[in-house]
């Protein structure tokens, strides 16, 4: 029994970490369909200029998060202005483009921030592991589930209860009709896109204190923030959702029952034949992107 | 091949220096190349300094300078000056094999010091064994290679756990859990401490081996709570270390009653964990950075004194720093006469050199070196406090878990019966 509800809290916590990390590339691409290849670059970025506020004004990790959120949703705008806009017609380069971007900044804080691991402390109330009943847990993972679900609800509630969801998804049903009804289309994904990069910004502060902080950290979000999303459906919030809740539920058992080698191996082929079943996913809206 | 102008130039320079000085040099009797000339040593410098593996072999080719700069200061070899050649093999194998085979026909360098991780240095061993030249390797690593092309001054398995392993049993007991990183180094290394374990009676309740970058442990921790072990044996490398000590303190398991037990831990990953993470958990070594020795003393201080007051030294530094002095007094040896590497290596052997660590010596029987294994408790600080020492320098045994293969001079021989 204790094993079960081990096993459920540890799935859920990979999940939780999943969810966060690929949220903002479910946003990104499900909604403007750029294929963001630098979005582990953004996690990156998120974990180091915590690192940074830390190490510079001494700030705690929570006071940090709305900060960090901004400052890596800037240097989304940033990137989104001068190179992504460019390329909305052409899809496939965004490809070529996004990962550019990524060596880019990748090599940008290699060379100003160094190529050490940096250290980001942990708020103190939730170093120690909490008691519930007779399971203990860990107070960070807990906090991180629960930062993971709260913007997974503002980022629902932004889409579909308020008037920029509502643009943006008029734009994401057919982009030129829209503008016919004057929206202004290229603000409207100059802000998804910051939305986007500011959201990975903060999945890498949360990150940053349970694991570790390296100008290479990205490469590894990207590929499960892109399991996920590819298998969840690219524009479903639910299947973002469902996704890295069966993925982090299938790693944490399968990494029970063999280990954590062969459970990634599993899971990668899962997908890939879940893929080959169900080629847009697991859940989908069927849109037309004009 | 990277036979560029470069390279073009030095080597025309070195005859123009040979002819002006009506060759006052040594002749290589085997093979008729000019190994030194002009009263200069050349060896080779050959860790990345870009790349994946740049942060530590960064610090190993700062050892490796300090240590030729000290030597020249105080005269040089038998009247000779040694010339560090420094290449950057960018944490590639396949460049380090390239740069390995410049220093080694281009630059004509009698000895070439390099290497961290055991794939770069499977990557340049045919280079030295076809030219039969001489590398010299400071990391501790996995055993079970016998080149006579190398002298290794790093740890083998037989010297970090021999005494580690019963001191884990004898304090914290006998349930170990194995953790390592998905390659070879930890597999062999858990191979030994399983033959241990099963000398002492003890049990391995666990055996887990996570990909390279592995940054979730939550799998592994909630086997950990199940099985319960009394030791958490980890072979764990680079940024996972790091992952894996901070989520074992927020699952809030306890040091005190199962430490981690570490061959691969240093101050570098710690100041990257923060200390309160390390605090509690071991490390075994030959060498720490808090080792109290007045030989350490002076090689700190000088490291940093160097480098940068903030720059550590490390249990890889440490013989990076130490096989230099050996290679020192192998030339000196010989008289600065028929400086080939075959003869340097023989010259090596049984060479005693006062290290950081203490006295150490290089094996006849197999050019790995003898070393003085000590236990180190991580302190909240940064640092490890030694709290073992070996009484006595221990012998090197590259195929201590393979009874019916022995490591001799002349390479691996199979034991009959």
């Amino acid at each position: 029994m204790s094993t079960v509800i081990s096993q459920i809290s540890v799935g859920l916590s990979i999940a939780s970490i999943l969810l966060l990390v690929s949220l903002g590339l479910a946003i990104i691409y499900g909604t403007m369909g750029v294929i963001n290849l630098a979005h582990g670059e953004f996690v990156m970025l998120g974990a180091y200029s915590v690192w940074f506020l830390q190490s510079l004004f001494g700030l705690n990790l929570i006071t940090c998060l709305p900060i960090v959120f901004v400052l890596v949703g800037v240097v989304g705008l940033l990137i989104e202005w001068l190179l992504i806009r460019h390329l909305y017609t052409r899809p496939l380069d965004t490809i070529l483009a996004t990962w550019g971007v990524g060596v880019i900044l990748q090599q940008a804080i290699r060379l100003s921030a160094g190529a050490e691991l940096r250290y980001v402390k942990m708020p103190d109330f939730l170093t120690n592991p909490v008691h519930i009943g007779f399971y203990e847990e860990s107070a960070y993972r807990i906090f991180i589930f629960f930062i993971a679900f709260s913007l997974l609800v503002i980022t629902y509630l932004l889409i579909f209860h308020t008037e920029y969801g509502m643009r943006l998804r008029a734009i994401t049903q057919n982009r030129e009709i829209a503008r016919c009804f004057g929206i202004n289309a290229g603000r409207i994904y100059a802000l998804t896109f910051a939305y986007g990069a500011g959201l990975a910004g903060i999945a890498g502060a949360l990150v940053s204190p349970l694991k570790s902080v390296a100008p290479d950290m990205g490469t590894n979000y990207v590929v499960d923030a892109f399991l996920v999303v590819v298998m969840g459906g690219v524009q479903s919030l639910l299947g973002t959702i469902a996704s890295s809740y069966l993925i982090g539920q299938a790693s944490g058992v399968l990494g029970f029952l063999t280990n954590d080698t062969m459970a990634k191996a599993i899971v990668f082929l899962g997908v890939v034949v879940l893929i080959r079943l169900f080629p847009q996913g697991l859940f989908t809206m069927r849109v037309n992107r004009g | 091949m990277s036979s560029t102008r470069r390279t073009f130039l030095k080597s025309a320079a070195a005859v123009g220096g040979l002819a002006g000085a009506g060759f006052p040099h040594i002749w290589s009797k085997t093979s008729g190349l000019a190994w030194a000339a002009g009263g200069e040593i050349k060896v080779g410098v050959l860790y990345s300094l870009t790349g994946t593996t740049a942060i530590i072999e960064t610090s190993l080719n700062q050892a490796t300078l300090m240590a030729i700069e000290e030597i020249n200061a105080a005269g040089g070899i038998a009247g000779m000056k040694v010339v560090p050649i420094v290449e950057d093999p960018a944490s590639d194998p396949a460049t380090f094999s390239q740069k390995a085979k410049k220093l080694v026909i281009g630059d004509k360098c009698v000895s070439v010091f390099g290497s961290y991780t055991s794939a770069s240095r499977k990557a340049v061993l045919p280079v030295f064994e076809k030219y039969d030249n001489l590398y010299w390797y400071p990391t501790l690593y996995e055993g079970r290679e016998c080149s006579k092309n190398v002298i290794y001054t790093g740890a083998v398995p037989n010297q970090q756990q021999k005494d580690f392993v019963p001191w884990l049993v004898k304090t914290f007991g006998k349930k170990f859990y194995l953790i390592g990183s998905n390659y070879i180094y930890p597999k062999e290394e858990n191979n030994v401490c399983k033959i241990l374990l099963k000398q002492l009676g003890g049990e391995v309740v666990g055996e887990e081996y996570v990909p390279l970058g592995h940054s979730e442990f939550s799998t592994v921790i909630g086997k950990i709570k199940d099985t319960k072990p009394n030791v958490i044996f980890s072979t764990v490398v680079g940024d996972s270390v790091v992952a894996l000590h901070r989520q074992y303190k927020a699952a809030g398991l306890n040091p005190a009653t199962m430490p981690m037990a570490s061959l691969t831990t240093s101050e570098e990953e710690i100041a990257a964990m923060g200390g309160e993470f390390a605090a509690g958990h071991f490390t075994s070594a030959p060498y720490f950075m808090s080792t109290d020795t007045p030989e350490n003393h002076k090689f700190v201080e000088d490291f940093q004194k160097r480098w940068g007051k903030d720059k550590t030294t490390n249990f890889v530094s440490e013989p990076a720093y130490f096989q230099v002095k050996l290679f020192k007094q192998a030339v000196e040896k010989l008289g600065g006469k028929d400086l080939t590497p075959p003869a340097i290596r023989k010259a090596a052997w049984n060479q005693e050199y006062k290290a950081p660590e203490g006295l150490v010596k290089v094996d006849p029987d197999n050019s790995h070196t003898y070393l003085w294994p000590k236990i180190g408790e991580a302190q909240a600080n940064g640092q490890f406090k030694v709290i073992e020492q070996s009484k006595e320098w221990v012998k090197p045994l590259p195929y201590w878990a393979y009874p019916g293969q022995l490591c001799t001079p002349d390479g691996l021989v199979e034991k009959k019966g």
